[in-house]
């Protein structure tokens, strides 16, 4: 860590001795280094995505001898625990204490939502790994990319794949009661139905649920599948229960961009095997850049890159590639922005460009979970080349409905 | 310490905090601010667990109850945030004194329960009840006050802001605990069939206690929100009634100083030397642990047991 | 919205599975029970401890345990060894200073949660569910997990047991004598100091294996610690602290609420555990079966 002698100097004076004990060495920054943040969760129930962000990052960066567009590059992470209070205060630590010029993350749409009138104070160009869809949609921030997706922008494509590929016609629905399952069902929702699907039942339960018995137990079986809107531990669990029930040999599972992530695989049993899921990466990508990043990943840790590590070494590349743009003059925000929302990238997810709101646009995959040398992995099956936000719907016409929600879209096929 | 020298005492410590932002970067103000909003809201729980002896597991419902209100207010009605604040204090008044009838019928840990209950049934409300919370986005958009047009925006002016109406809370709060209510408060914590006998309301003293401290909590809250602009159900978890809790016993229940100071050595570890130790929640619990070991009575009380030990034993070597 | 209820299918699958989440919940919960009986310690680590049996269980399952039973049991000794250091080398300390045992219980449970974080990672880790119970049971067209029927038996078989010993055991004859009045019992020459000793560790050991036992419902994972220790406190506080049988109750009664009311009243979901607690509590502080105000 890195601090200015002069601000180290007003610091010392304000803690009155008592925080000086604490600090650790000085260095003196040096000009011309670029500041990235990393605001990510390494403590608390969502540490295993968040600790995968840092080590992607870590990666993205050693790699390239932290040097991107010619200048040298100093991380500074911010861990939230999770939690949006806390990841405000952070935020503010890497702002004004490291003096970041551009944050990667937060994590999770809670933590997003906190800082996002911080960013807009600060002019602090962003880069999002958290899928609120309002961010870039209609409330978004000008400082503000994601090279990630939203909540609904894989499950749009699910829903089509359910419909036109698998020809199904009556779905069940699930996720967390939070607004990333409302979001995510709602768009998977919208496109089921209006290509002439009927979502006949869908349940939302609460966070801190340590059994899903009461939900399995009201699944109708006479539906063609489910589609799961979980992230993290809860999805894992549901699904070990739903087949603890004899279910899966009656009912299909498909699932999110975080249902059958590679992070829930590592520990999954045979009764993950064949479930569908969407999502904009898959560590089996077979492109160039994702075997090589793929193989480094695996064989430093041990286990397979998923969401969160293929996120921020997402937005690495398209940092790298907005500063070769502008030759890494970075303290020219509104340039730098601009170049940021013009990048084209090509990644380990594939190719990468964004829209006018500042979200990605790229392919998403439907994936299988296959067994292959020993682990279990998810296979692409089939690729949707550049899927923006609005799926198929002309942005001015999508961004006039209310944001997805619980209640919008209404679920008018539901069968008691 | 005589009372001329502690007020010299508390006169040079205001000063000296006063002059802080002339000299402290941006980030240690910030820092500085967070521990007097936490410092305050804990002061506030401190009345029930200190001074009534109830240990509440659900304090952070307070903050949030004025919080939320206060935000909506600001959003939804065209009132500023200065103008909402005492509605949402108003609201704060009634909750807390819904909740305290309701708490009040057991002691001990059927209070703590009752106290915890109460608040996850909050928490769950900020969760679920949509159409005013917006659930898990939280509340945004908002905007800190301009009392008589000064701009709070920049982070000495709301340091200084919030150190006066801490102040004065502070103060307000400790002569509560020194008039003859404070001293019937803990008459009813030490001994409360004697009060009951000798014709004082227990209830009705510790229900006025819990309103209190559900008051000054939400002054806390408005203070939070004009700080974040912003408020999440996270800020009315059992994990934030916890901290609250846990920062009054760690500095020493049942003394002025005490929650003020568990309170920032709570932030200080939280927001501070987490960026420098990974493991900062096992260091958090670590610490906890010692003073249990150590002081067990709180870091505040025991600090100044040992300091008279050490006085002693230097008068009779 | 009560339709369901006329569905028979739906009626007696609830049923199981609110009998299945209450046995699981006395496992959490007995000792819990027990040791704020005895020794009136709310112990806020019992949520930790019930996580670190899950994980201690991933771990000798792993390292070639032969089956999950004696997994459950190698895990509850090992939590109620460190259940015994604690309350030796801690608690001990602490006789009556109910703040110090909040203080330390929680801060204890950081140190138990982020440790968990450091060795086991944060990604949740199954438990398998014995080869023998892992196919569901099928009878008259009505399809339940087997593992959950054994758990059901298991919670009566560890209540009964309990049970018995309490009543029936000189041991039992002496936590009795503690729970009722424990000046009286000091005064007749029982050991109470041991005898905290032995509760706290027959507290820790069956939230441990009741971790293990779990396992394969709810597997291991970052937060199952904060996730129990609620449901603990509630279960014990609605059947009345320092009575076994309250506990036992309490935990069905919880399993059927929440059971049939998320399903009932899915908007209710987020609270259905907590409004009942309220109205007992309010109307009746020693909660349904104590004998003494909490």
């Amino acid at each position: 860590m890195s601090i200015g002698r002069r601000q180290f100097i007003r610091a010392g004076g304000a803690a009155g001795g008592a925080a000086l004990l604490a600090m650790p060495a000085i260095t003196r920054a040096q000009s011309s280094t670029i500041r990235i943040g990393l605001m990510t969760v390494k403590t608390g129930p969502l540490a295993s995505g968040g600790i995968d962000m840092e080590r992607a990052l870590v990666m993205y960066l050693k790699e390239r001898n932290y040097m991107l567009a010619g200048r040298k590059v100093e991380l500074f992470v911010g861990d939230s625990a999770g939690v949006p209070a806390t990841a405000r205060t952070k935020l503010q630590e890497l702002v004004e204490k490291n003096k970041i010029h551009v944050m990667i993350g937060p994590l999770d749409a809670g933590s997003a939502l906190a800082v996002d009138d911080y960013i807009r104070a600060q002019s602090l160009p962003t880069l999002s790994v958290a899928a609120a869809e309002d961010m870039t949609q209609r409330k978004p921030n000008p400082w503000f990319v994601r090279g990630t997706s939203t909540s609904s922008q894989c499950s749009h494509a699910m829903a089509d794949y359910c419909t036109k590929t698998l020809k199904w016609k009556r779905m069940a629905l699930i996720a967390d009661d939070i607004a990333y399952g409302h979001e995510m069902l709602a768009g998977f929702q919208r496109v089921f139905e209006e290509n002439g699907g009927r979502i006949v039942q869908k349940f939302f339960s609460p966070l801190a649920v340590p059994d899903y018995g009461t939900y399995l137990a009201q699944l109708k079986t006479n539906i063609d599948g489910i589609f799961l809107g979980f992230a993290g531990s809860n999805g894992f669990r549901y699904l070990r229960q739903f087949n603890e029930y004899g279910l899966s040999s009656k009912v299909a599972v498909v699932g999110g961009m975080t249902a059958l992530d590679e992070s829930v695989l590592r520990n999954m049993g045979d009764e993950a095997l064949g479930i569908l899921t969407a999502c904009w990466y898959s560590a089996e990508l077979a492109n160039p850049l994702n075997k090589a990043f793929a193989a480094n990943f695996r064989s430093e840790f041990k286990y397979d890159p998923g969401f969160y590590a293929a996120a921020t070494y997402v937005e690495g590349a398209v940092l790298e590639t907005a500063l070769k743009s502008v030759d890494g003059r970075i303290e020219d925000k509104v340039a730098f922005m601009k170049a940021l929302r013009a990048t084209k990238a090509f990644t380990v997810r594939g190719p990468v460009a964004f829209d006018d709101h500042g979200n990605v646009v790229g392919d998403v995959f439907i994936r299988k979970v296959e067994r292959k040398e020993g682990r279990l992995v998810n296979t692409v099956q089939y690729t949707y080349p550049s899927v923006s936000q609005f799926w198929t719907y002309p942005p001015a016409e999508f961004l006039k409905n209310p944001v997805y929600s619980r209640d919008y879209p209404p679920a008018r096929n539901l069968e008691p | 310490m005589t009372s001329a020298r502690r007020s010299i005492a508390i006169g040079v410590l205001l000063l000296v905090a006063a002059l802080v932002p002339l000299v402290a970067g941006d980030y240690y103000v910030n820092l500085l601010s967070q521990m007097m909003i936490a410092a305050l809201l804990a002061a506030s729980l401190n009345l029930l667990v200190g001074y009534a002896g109830l240990t509440s597991l659900g304090h952070a419902s307070f903050l949030g109850v004025a919080a939320y209100s206060s935000a909506w207010l600001n959003l939804h009605s065209g009132l500023g945030p200065l103008a909402s604040a005492p509605l949402a204090l108003l609201g704060t008044l009634l909750v807390a004194a819904v909740f305290g009838w309701i708490a009040l019928r057991a002691s001990g840990l059927g209070f703590l329960m009752l106290t915890l209950a109460l608040s996850q049934v909050l928490w769950g409300l900020a969760y679920r009840w949509v159409g005013v919370t917006e659930g898990d986005n939280g509340l945004r958009g908002l905007t800190r006050p301009q009392p008589l047009g000064l701009d709070l925006d920049s982070a000495a002016a709301f340091y200084w802001m919030a150190l006066l109406v801490v102040t004065i809370a502070l103060g307000l709060i400790a002569l509560l605990v020194r008039s003859p209510f404070g001293a019937a408060l803990r008459g009813t914590r030490d001994q409360p069939r004697r009060m009951s006998a000798l014709g004082y309301d227990v209830w009705l003293i510790r229900w006025l206690t819990f309103v209190m401290a559900g008051f000054w909590a939400g002054v806390a809250g408005v203070l939070y929100i004009w700080y974040h602009q912003y408020i999440h159900p996270s800020s009315l978890s059992l994990q934030a009634s916890a901290e609250v809790l846990l920062a009054v016993i760690a500095g020493g229940a049942g003394t002025l100083a005490g929650p003020v100071v568990g309170a920032v050595v709570v932030v200080f570890l939280k927001n501070f030397v987490s960026s420098y130790v990974e493991r900062w929640n096992m260091l958090l619990g670590i610490v906890f642990l010692l003073i249990v070991l150590f002081l067990p009575e709180g870091l505040v009380p025991g600090v100044k047991r040992l300091l008279t030990r050490l006085r002693s034993g230097a008068l009779r070597p | 919205m009560f339709a369901q209820l006329g569905n028979a299918n739906f009626v007696v699958i609830q049923t199981l599975n609110s009998l299945a989440l209450g046995g699981l919940l006395f496992l959490l919960a007995a000792g819990f029970s027990l040791i704020f009986g005895l020794m009136r310690i709310a112990n806020l680590t019992h949520g930790s401890l019930f996580m670190l049996g899950a994980y201690l269980g991933v771990t000798l399952l792993s390292l070639g345990v032969p089956n999950l039973w004696l997994a459950a049991l190698l895990a509850g000794l090992a939590t109620a060894l460190m259940g015994g250091l604690f309350e030796r080398l801690v608690l001990r300390r602490l006789p009556g200073n109910s703040q110090g045992q909040v203080l330390v219980t929680l801060g204890v449970s950081f140190i138990v949660a982020d440790l968990c974080l450091m060795l086991w990672g944060g990604d949740p880790i199954p438990i398998a569910t014995p080869a023998f119970l892992r196919a569901p049971l099928q009878v008259a067209g009505f399809v339940f997990p087997t593992y959950r029927l054994a758990v059901i038996v298991l919670a009566v078989i560890v209540g009964i047991g309990l049970h018995a010993l309490i009543e029936r055991t000189r041991l039992g004859a002496m936590i009795r004598a503690g729970v009722d009045d424990p000046q009286m019992a000091r005064a007749v020459g029982i050991p109470v100091s041991r005898l905290f000793t032995v509760v706290f560790c027959l507290g820790a050991g069956i939230a441990g294996a009741g971790g293990v036992i779990g396992g394969p419902i709810l597997s291991a994972y970052a937060g199952l610690d904060a996730d129990m220790l609620p449901l603990a406190l509630i279960v014990v506080i609605l059947g009345g602290v320092g009575s076994l049988v309250g506990a036992f109750v309490g935990s069905f009664i919880i399993g059927f609420i929440y059971t049939f009311g998320t399903a009932l009243l899915p908007d209710l979901a987020y609270v259905i555990l907590f409004l009942p607690m309220i109205i007992v509590i309010a109307f009746r502080p020693t909660g349904l079966f104590g004998r003494m105000s909490a």
